[in-house]
């Protein structure tokens, strides 16, 4: 059986790949990309930690798995916001790219 | 598991707004584009309701849903406030978005679904209902943000808003998952159970630094606030004024009843962070908005350095002797500075006129001679945020100054004090404009607006003779939270 710190190192890996994919990338769409990173990373460690504590004790454990559904469901809702703002601000602007967001100064 | 009806009443709140709001959006479709006025009504009836509901509860303990949700003083105060927070925010938008052309009955049932939210932050329990609540409160912001579309300003306020919005659930979530795993559980009970045995382990505190990180965004401290201008420029000042208060509060709360609740035994880890945290906040926020010349923006950075004021109620949250009275400062500010901030931006709402004019501070001038009254409730706003009396403003930091010092953390009292001697320059600069130059400012003359800038101005300073009925109100409030 893999070890449960392959998983949780390889969480890690993606939720860092995340986090600097929306601090580095210009695009909303790819930044929007590396946020749903970022959550599937978590879920990833979620159901890992369940599943090692669930060997270890011997007990269903069920917080874990349920909570990856909320995170699912709840990202599939933003998914469906941050779309609309982003073909809004298209056809505004003819551009989605953040470093061109800038009508406001101070 | 077996539901008792007991469970279902620690949720009525929440069945009875989301029932109300979704009815709403069905019966929108029926009125008239010319009469949505009676929509923001139908939605203020419901938020009354419901505060009439909390209200009766008031003394009510209850943990519902196996743990999962709880009825207690502190949730029942933060939901009044939210609740009167949303009633507000209704009277500010009504005529605003009659004059701005963006008069659509979504308005205001996004906004019943963004307090419903803000309401089950205050009384989750568990880190699961948090994160549901988090997401429930800020996705009906995110489009509210951006409401007065195809305006750009307000396009890019709701996509800046969204994404660093996104960017910080991962944050909450990640901190969550790591939390599970050190502790096997996601309720707050059971994660204070695993770490009062001893060492709570790395892992356990680098969760709660990530989900410190995550509310750190949503309540705008330094060095996680660089969306708060542009957003809080670029929205429509009556969801400005709505979300300044409303996201405050609930991610406060939040940020309390887990640290406070969850999180005793890591306070050695986490007092110098939230002490570095909070003086940031206040020295970044207070020295911006010096060269600010747009009144929503200078709002905006006023807004940062106060999330400054209410995180140092938060740095001697694991010493037992003073985490009561420095919570019950810290509510007491959040009700001090959610009233303030509504007035304050109700005259900013005042003054505006299409096309983004009439907010530059230099717009302010003569308004002292032509609108007395509007100046000077202006004039208490201004002097209830530097903190003078006899305004509310000041016996807030009265007492968040005195719990601080109490705590032992003198130093950051000291930096809380100097920066608002700072903050006086720029919130004068207001009064001084409106007294001492000449112009002819226009102003709208609204009903519900009137009302709210009188109420609230009333407020701030007869609240200021007689704080001890709502400090003894806030003191009762926490001392049930454990």
């Amino acid at each position: 059986m893999i070890p449960i710190n392959y998983y949780i190192i390889l969480s890690a890996v993606l939720f860092t790949i995340g986090t600097l994919g929306v601090l580095t990338r210009r695009n909303a769409l790819i930044i929007f990309m590396s946020v749903e990173l970022m959550l599937n990373a978590a879920n990833l460690a979620f159901v890992a930690f369940a599943r090692a504590r669930e060997i270890a004790t011997g007990q269903p454990l069920f917080d874990g798995q349920i909570f990856v559904f909320f995170v699912i469901a709840v990202a599939a809702a933003e998914v469906a916001v941050g779309l609309a703002l982003i073909v809004e601000i298209f056809k505004s602007k003819r551009s989605i790219d953040v470093d061109q967001m800038s009508s406001m100064k101070g | 598991m077996n539901l008792t009806p007991q469970d279902y009443q620690v949720l009525t709140p929440y069945i009875l707004l989301t029932v109300w709001a979704c009815i709403l959006l069905l019966v929108d479709l029926f009125i008239p584009k010319d009469r949505k006025g009676l929509t923001a009504m139908l939605a203020a009836l419901g938020l009354a309701l419901t505060l009439g509901f909390i209200l009766s509860q008031i003394g009510i303990e209850r943990v519902g849903f196996s743990g999962m949700v709880v009825l207690d003083g502190f949730s029942t105060f933060v939901n009044a406030l939210l609740l009167v927070s949303g009633l507000l925010g209704i009277a500010l938008a009504y005529g605003y978005v009659k004059r701005m052309g963006i008069e659509r009955g979504e308005y205001y049932t996004l906004l019943l679904f963004s307090i419903t939210g803000m309401m089950l932050m205050a009384q989750a329990a568990d880190l699961i209902v948090i994160f549901i609540a988090l997401e429930l409160l800020s996705i009906p912001l995110y489009i509210l943000a951006a409401f007065a579309r195809p305006k750009v300003e307000s396009e890019e306020a709701g996509m800046k808003y969204f994404l660093l919005g996104a960017f910080a659930t991962g944050f909450v979530v990640y901190g969550t998952a790591l939390v599970f795993g050190a502790t096997g559980s996601t309720e707050l009970s059971a994660i204070v159970a695993y770490a009062s045995d001893g060492t709570p382990g790395l892992l356990l505190t680098i969760g709660a630094a990530l989900i410190l990180v995550g509310f750190g965004f949503k309540v705008a401290a330094v060095p996680f606030h660089m969306w708060t201008p542009d957003v809080y420029q670029g929205a429509p000042t009556a969801v400005t004024a709505f979300m300044s208060s409303g996201a405050k509060i609930a991610g406060f709360a939040a940020l309390l009843r887990v640290f406070a609740t969850a999180f005793p035994y890591i306070a050695a880890d986490m007092t110098d962070v939230l002490w570095a945290l909070a003086a940031l906040t206040m020295i970044v926020g207070n020295f911006v908005a010096i060269s600010q010349t747009d009144i929503k923006r200078m709002l905006a950075y006023s807004s940062i350095a106060h999330a400054g004021y209410i995180l140092m109620a938060f740095v001697p949250y694991g010493n037992p002797d003073v985490r009561d009275v420095s919570i019950a400062a810290g509510l007491f500010y959040l009700v001090s500075y959610a009233v303030t901030n509504f007035g304050a931006w109700g005259v900013v709402i005042a003054l505006e006129k299409n096309e983004g004019r009439g907010l530059a501070i230099a717009d302010y001038a003569g308004l002292g001679k032509k609108y007395p009254a509007l100046a000077a409730a202006m004039t208490v706003f201004m002097l209830s945020l530097i903190g003078l009396p006899p305004t509310i403003g000041l016996v807030g930091k009265f007492y968040l100054f005195r719990a601080v010092i109490a705590g032992g953390f003198t130093w950051l009292a000291i930096i809380g004090v100097l920066t608002s001697l700072v903050s006086a320059y720029y919130y004068l600069r207001v009064v001084v404009t409106m007294y001492m130059n000449d112009g002819e400012p226009e102003t709208e003359r609204e009903t519900w607006l009137g009302l709210t800038t009188g109420a609230t101005a009333l407020v701030t300073v007869l609240l200021s003779f007689t704080p001890q009925v709502l400090f003894a109100w806030a003191s009762e409030a926490v001392l049930k939270l454990f």
